[in-house]
């Protein structure tokens, strides 16, 4: 076997010794229930990693899911409250999170600031906003003509499993045939293989790092309208800290921090892993805070593995 | 051991370096004297800097010696190569922009009292340094501020104020002034005055027969002589630097070249003037210079990489003024890198992903799939007319040999159906069975109309391969030469600017 599939397959063999080590230790662990559980808890971290996969394919980083979560959230919890049809709302916040997305990236590309500096503005600004806009106070999503469809998005079930896991499955698709498939998705990994030679390959390098933005600032808006759906509440704190989970996914699912290798199901796993360990620490009733610890941990060993594998 | 005039305050005997197998210098022997100025000159790729920083301690010797003072001399790195009293002043600038001039030159052994840095020492030590090279800024200047020129002048002042007893100096004057250059020059004979060995590599000759005591000149790595200036001709010199054998073949065809493809009049940029040429289709125009003197560059205006700030251009008659490499290659210009490695290509990715990235369009299908088989045979049909090996299309690019990933590089170029090729030292770094197989692929799209401008430092492969010659120096074209009147020499001599029929 050569050793870049034995790479590619870390992550998910040490999903599968992590999921076999709790199952011995827990019996509830292999429930369905608790699977579910895992994966409902897992998804919204799902969609924005995903997000997140993108820009970091091109070698950048965005700080600033968590806060257009939030933002996200209540500008959807606020358009319910309106006459607008449900699926025009819908669409309103997703376009607001490419909007916001679309920004961040032409600040990077055209102002010429460092992925790092540019979101982590938009982080800071955009959690002010919200507490702005909120007043610090949580807006209720439980009110209007389309409370109910609504709510069906983050507390619904078909087939007796949760929307949300649907709504992850969708994303993942999606994400796939993009990188895998489509030519924006080569030229994502061009850009993070090496910039330059993309550029003089003839490719629209700074429309497609802005693209890839967009694609962090929708997906982010897309997983504040299921945290507000699951809750039929917008948390102006929501999402706080969500940032260095998705970048965690996608590290521990083996995508390179210096762009150009790493795929979408690397993420998957890279996101149950950490739920998984979240879920089964909790089974043990350890206390959370020492999972903060553990995840970083994880992370740890996980970017040493890289390490090792490229040298 | 004091210094003794007329003895070699250095000698190295024998020195050999291969960088992972491949020689760079075989059994070179240099030597420097107290009190003098020796030249060292070659070609690009003779391996002048090489040598140098080698004797600086910035590369380790694959075999030969080396004697200061008349001890053997063993070099942990550049450091040491200092505190032993060798300086190296590099061609590209090492200063920290954010510092003062001051705290550049003392950078890493400031003066200190008991309470840290002693500033007053500093400032002093440094003002004397900037007088005694005739420069006017205050040592508190911060670097980031000054002209490069004045820079480089920073730089020198550096390695002065170590008090070596080997100054080496590699290309000192390439951003200096006249003024600069005079100060310079005060100081070099003050040095050679106080009996310090004074290392010169420059490609202007004036300079070397203004200065130089003795030179030595080295070609493939190989030393040709070394011989005392006095008595010495320019002519003489150069034959010298370029008089080597032709020991490859450059096949060459011919073609009745078509109309004008690329048309380029007054073009200017950052780094190159006035530029007035043109290339027709069935055509290659070979592009000459030394180091610095502007082909990359102006290859890069060409293809829109690099911004022009005045001239015009045209592409079959039509205008023509790319603001990206995209508009580039929207219009069929393809430009294959000097640096395969870091601009062109993506080693992570196979081959096929390689070739098929600047025409992915071509291969969509409904709901933008693309395909794989499309990509796959094309990129399979340039795999079998490039022989590239091995020939599967899967392969990563990282694993191939130079002349591979040097075919991988133009295949990606070829891909877009281009009018005008530029080709920017297409063969560097490949091997010498590669480098034919590349010469015939040049040709055979010569034949086939394509207009191809080649840029090379290799002479033997710009006078081989050319329909004509331009030279450039300096960033201006000195000269266009039809391929019956060029000669290493008419080169040599437009290249180090000694003549110069396109200047301002």
């Amino acid at each position: 076997m050569n050793k870049d599939l034995v790479a590619r397959l870390r992550p998910l063999i040490g999903l599968v010794l992590l999921s076999a080590a709790v199952a011995l230790c827990s019996s509830r662990f292999l429930t369905a229930s608790n699977l579910l559980t895992v994966l409902r808890q897992t998804s919204i971290n799902v969609v924005i990693a995903t997000g997140m996969t993108f820009v970091i394919l091109t070698g950048g980083i965005d700080l600033s899911v968590g806060s257009t979560l939030a933002f996200a959230g209540v500008v959807m919890a606020a358009l319910l409250a309106t006459q607008l049809p449900l699926i025009v709302s819908l669409v309103l916040v997703l376009v607001l999170g490419a909007a916001i997305g679309a920004v961040t990236g032409l600040v990077i590309t055209k102002g010429k600031v460092q992925p790092f500096i540019a979101t982590f503005v938009f982080m800071t600004v955009l959690r002010g906003a919200t507490l702005v806009f909120t007043n610090g106070t949580p807006v209720p999503a439980d009110e209007g003509p389309h409370a109910d469809a609504f709510a069906f998005l983050g507390q619904g079930y078909l087939l007796d499993v949760p929307v949300p896991i649907f709504l992850m499955i969708a994303v993942l698709g999606i994400a796939y045939y993009v990188l895998r498939h489509t030519r924006f998705g080569r030229y994502v990994y061009a850009l993070g293989g090496n910039e330059e030679a993309a550029r003089l390959s003839g490719l629209r390098t700074r429309s497609i790092k802005t693209a890839v933005y967009a694609v962090s600032g929708l997906l982010a808006a897309l997983a504040g309208i299921i945290s507000t759906a699951r809750l039929s509440s917008a948390q102006p704190t929501a999402g706080t800290g969500y940032e260095l989970d998705a970048i965690a996914a996608v590290v521990v699912g083996g995508t390179s921090l210096s762009g150009g290798s790493g795929q979408i199901a690397g993420t998957l796993v890279g996101a149950l892993i950490i739920g998984i360990l979240n879920n089964a620490l909790n089974l043990l009733d350890v206390p959370s805070y020492y999972q903060m610890i553990a995840k970083g941990v994880i992370i740890l060993i996980a970017v040493l593995l890289d390490r090792k594998t490229e040298s | 051991m004091a210094a003794v005039a007329g003895q070699p305050i250095l000698e190295m005997r024998g020195i050999t370096k291969q960088f992972s197998g491949v020689p760079a210098l075989h059994g070179v022997e240099f030597r420097a004297f107290p009190g003098e100025v020796m030249a060292l000159l070659g070609e690009n790729g003779a391996g002048k800097s090489t040598l140098m920083k080698i004797l600086a301690g910035a590369y380790d010797r694959t075999a030969g010696e080396i004697a200061f003072r008349g001890a053997p001399l063993e070099l942990k790195g550049p450091r040491d190569a200092q505190l032993k009293g060798i300086s190296i002043i590099h061609q590209e600038l090492n200063l920290v922009q954010e510092l003062s001039i001051a705290e550049n030159i003392f950078l890493g052994r400031e003066p200190v009292t008991r309470l840290g840095i002693d500033w007053k020492a500093l400032n002093a030590g440094a003002e004397q340094l900037l007088r005694r090279l005739g420069v006017q800024a205050s040592p508190r200047t911060r670097v980031g501020t000054l002209s490069v020129g004045q820079q480089q002048m920073v730089e020198i002042a550096k390695a002065l104020a170590f008090d070596a007893s080997i100054i080496i100096m590699d290309e000192p004057t390439g951003a200096l002034g006249d003024a600069e250059s005079a100060s310079l020059f005060k100081v070099i004979r003050e040095l050679k005055a106080s009996g310090k060995a004074v290392i010169y590599i420059s490609h202007r000759l004036k300079e070397v027969f203004e200065l130089s005591d003795r030179v030595t000149v080295l070609r493939d790595g190989r030393l040709i002589g070394e011989v005392a200036t006095a008595g010495l001709t320019e002519d003489a010199v150069i034959e010298m630097m370029v008089g080597r054998r032709l020991t490859e073949r450059y096949p060459h065809v011919e073609v009745a070249p078509g109309p004008v493809r690329l048309a380029v009049d007054n073009l200017e940029s950052r780094f190159t003037r006035r530029a007035s040429f043109s290339v027709r289709g069935g055509e290659i125009v070979g592009v000459t210079g030394l180091m610095g003197a502007g082909r990359t560059e102006l290859a890069l205006a060409l293809f829109g990489a690099l911004a022009r700030t005045g001239g015009t251009l045209a592409l079959d008659g039509e205008p023509y003024a790319p603001g990206s490499p995209h508009d580039a290659v929207a219009r069929g210009v393809a430009y294959v890198s000097e640096d395969r490695k870091r601009r062109g290509l993506l080693l992570g990715l196979s081959i096929k992903d390689n070739i098929a990235l600047p025409a992915l369009e071509r291969f969509e299908r409904h709901l933008f799939y693309l395909s794989d088989r499309a990509e796959r045979a094309a990129a399979r049909g340039y795999v079998e007319k490039l022989a590239i090996r091995p020939p599967r299309e899967d392969q990563q690019v990282r694993r191939l040999s130079g002349g591979n990933q040097q075919k991988v590089s133009i295949a990606k170029g070829l891909i877009t159906a281009p009018r005008l090729l530029i080709l920017d030292e297409p063969t560097r770094g490949v091997d010498v069975g590669a480098k034919q197989e590349i010469y015939h692929l040049i040709n055979g799209l010569k034949q086939d109309g394509l207009a191809i401008l080649m840029i090379s430092s290799e002479m033997p492969e710009i006078l081989g391969m050319s329909d004509r010659i331009m030279v450039m120096h300096e960033g201006a074209v000195t000269g266009v030469l039809e391929r019956g009147e060029a000669s290493q020499e008419t080169i040599m001599r437009l290249a180090i600017g000694l003549e110069g029929r396109q200047r301002e």
